[in-house]
């Protein structure tokens, strides 16, 4: 039986076999960015299908948007032979493609069709874009005040706690002093100041730039000290037997030894900083996206929050980017440091 | 050709060695108040360009006299003298490579080389001396690696030309050989004789290897437990490059080990 059924096998299946891997190969390579074009088809007829539960002006523009990105994705993968890197680039993000584009689908129908979900609470695709074109001056506004507050605030604290923690990491003196100090104020949550802050600074601007320097500020400190006062002694040795200066052993041994820590440290300033602006632009400051929210709030403009949040979104996450490509740059003599 | 050029621009440096005068120098720790003698009246007197080696038991204060000629400890009671002038601070006249190669990892291996040169703020115009240093140690190829990129014999190569592009009066080597292994040893052995025997100058190194230190040195001293004192100091008068297997030197092994207890394996 096994014998028969072997060399039956192999006469009638050569043929079969060797058009089927070509197949396979194709649905293999081209499978996911046709899914990914189907999905982002769905998601254009769940635009135009149906009519709005509600009064949405960008509808059919983004249903049209929709088989734009569905016909990119089909053409950019059954033309991948002619495209080079681009569908590479495709090819790699089809999985996520498909995932957008069923969540979209699934979204659209959930809201603006059929209104499972509750409005005004959960608002359809189509309204955010709506925020997008006809909020953009004032969004514009509020990301330039957000972004103009981030970076001051920012490099000071930045730039005082690297100096502090240099100085405590160096000299007793300094330590001595300051040491107490940071341990009785660092661990304050910036916003705890706050209410002090808005009626001891003259303008709220300068109020929330202090607050966001110190919540930069102290982990900056803290980790940058501890960078300079774990460098090792011999480091030190090498460098004074060869006719070093403290000038020297300062500014071409602890600091650059204590590099990767200070990057932590910018890196946990970032973060907190980030709290705090929001916090001090809900509650002071008459500018920038954290007061953006708020007044849509008070409006009931969910739409508009959701718009800010995502632009809020790709700011943090691209101030990471440039501090991790400018750390990567900076410590190419490391090895094996995160990918972000 | 650019090894021979390379040596001719490292010879028109070359300072002959200095001489170090060791005058009854003692030394302590303090170590949770209460005080650990580590050195025990030492005197020792080196000619300029000898090769002294420094043999004693682990733990027994070699390192330590060494970190005192380098100027980077002040000894409790004593002193020292390079050429007549007392010994207060490191200077680069006297460069110490220690066991571990220490090259700073954010520099590169040219630039480790260099650092000497830039403390002394006189790297814009001396340049090339970094390059011959490189070009004697025959790692002017990995001139833009890192240390993480390196071996250990080659680290410890990077190491030795950071010293010598100084061109030091006295060369300190506290162990430099010490975690390599056995062929690179062999190899560095010879390459160390050649550079001393080339530039002249006094060099000290600490082993605890008596093999070692008939090899390469004019005198070794042994020393015994701590605290340290000089228990012999004898003199190898035998001609470069020495063999491992000289019957002189073998001889004078047996009577090494001996003063260090071990003559009972031997």
């Amino acid at each position: 039986m096994s014998t028969y059924s072997l060399s039956d096998g192999l006469a009638s299946g050569a043929p079969r076999t060797s058009r089927a891997p070509v197949f396979a190969n194709w649905v293999r390579e081209s499978g996911v960015g046709i899914l990914a074009s189907f999905a982002w088809i769905a998601f254009g007829l769940s635009c135009l299908w149906w009519e709005d539960v509600g009064d949405w002006s960008r509808t059919h523009s983004l249903g049209i948007a929709a088989f734009i990105v569905a016909a990119i994705a089909l053409f950019g993968t059954v033309g991948a032979d002619y495209l080079g890197s681009a569908s590479r680039a495709l090819r790699q993000r089809a999985p996520w493609l498909v995932a957008l584009g069923a969540f979209l689908t699934l979204w659209e129908v959930a809201t603006a069709k059929f209104a499972w979900l509750p409005l005004p609470f959960f608002p359809p695709p189509q309204s955010i874009i709506e925020v997008y074109t006809d909020d953009l001056p004032k969004l514009l506004d509020s990301v330039f005040a957000s972004v103009k507050l981030q970076l001051g605030g920012y490099l000071i604290g930045a730039t005082v706690g690297f100096l502090t923690g240099v100085s405590i990491g160096w000299s007793r003196g300094v330590g001595y002093w300051v040491h107490p100090v940071l341990r009785f104020i660092g661990p304050l949550p910036a916003t705890a100041w706050l209410p002090i802050a808005f009626f001891t600074f003259p303008s709220s601007w300068s109020a929330s730039t202090f607050l966001i320097a110190l919540a930069t500020g102290f982990p900056v400190t803290v980790l940058t000290w501890s960078g300079v006062a774990s460098v090792s002694n011999a480091y030190y040795d090498v460098a004074r037997t060869l006719g070093a200066k403290p000038s020297f052993l300062v500014l071409k041994v602890a600091i650059p030894a204590a590099l990767p820590h200070v990057f932590v440290g910018l890196f946990m300033g970032l973060g907190s900083s980030f709290a705090v602006l929001v916090v001090a632009e809900m509650i002071g400051v008459k500018a920038g996206l954290g007061w953006y929210l708020q007044w849509a709030q008070g409006w009931a403009a969910y739409a508009n929050m959701y718009a800010a949040l995502i632009v809020m979104s790709l700011l943090c996450s691209g101030a990471i980017t440039l501090l991790f490509s400018i750390r990567d740059r900076l410590l190419v003599w490391q090895k094996g440091t995160v990918k972000w | 050709m650019v090894a021979a050029a390379a040596l001719a621009e490292v010879v028109t440096h070359s300072a002959a060695g200095a001489a170090l005068d060791i005058e009854q120098v003692s030394h302590a720790f303090d170590i949770d108040g209460a005080e650990l003698p580590v050195l025990s009246d030492v005197s020792i007197s080196v000619e300029p360009g000898e090769f002294v080696a420094l043999l004693g038991p682990s733990g027994c204060g070699k390192s330590t006299l060494l970190r005192l000629v380098a100027g980077l400890d002040k000894p409790k009671s004593g002193t020292l003298r390079e050429d007549e002038a007392r010994i207060t601070r490191p200077h680069p006249s006297r460069v110490v490579v220690f066991q571990d190669p220490t090259l700073f990892p954010w520099r590169t291996v040219w630039d480790n080389v260099a650092l000497g040169l830039e403390a002394q703020g006189i790297l814009k115009s001396q340049r090339h001396r970094v390059d011959a240093a490189l070009d004697l140690v025959g790692l002017s190829d990995f001139r833009t690696a890192y240390p993480h990129q390196l071996s250990g014999g080659m680290a410890q190569r990077v190491a030795l030309a950071r010293a010598l592009v100084n061109d030091p009066k006295i060369l300190i080597l506290d162990e430099p050989l010490g975690k390599l292994d056995s062929l690179t040893r062999i190899t560095m052995q010879a390459e160390l004789v050649s550079l001393w025997q080339r530039k002249g100058f006094t060099t000290l190194l600490v082993t605890h290897d008596a093999e070692e230190a008939l090899v390469l040195a004019n005198r070794v001293i042994v020393f015994s437990d701590r605290p340290a004192r000089v228990k012999a100091d004898i003199r190898v008068d035998r001609p470069y490059p020495r063999h491992r297997g000289d019957p002189y030197l073998a001889d004078l092994r047996r009577q090494i080990l001996g003063l260090l207890g071990l003559d009972a394996t031997w």
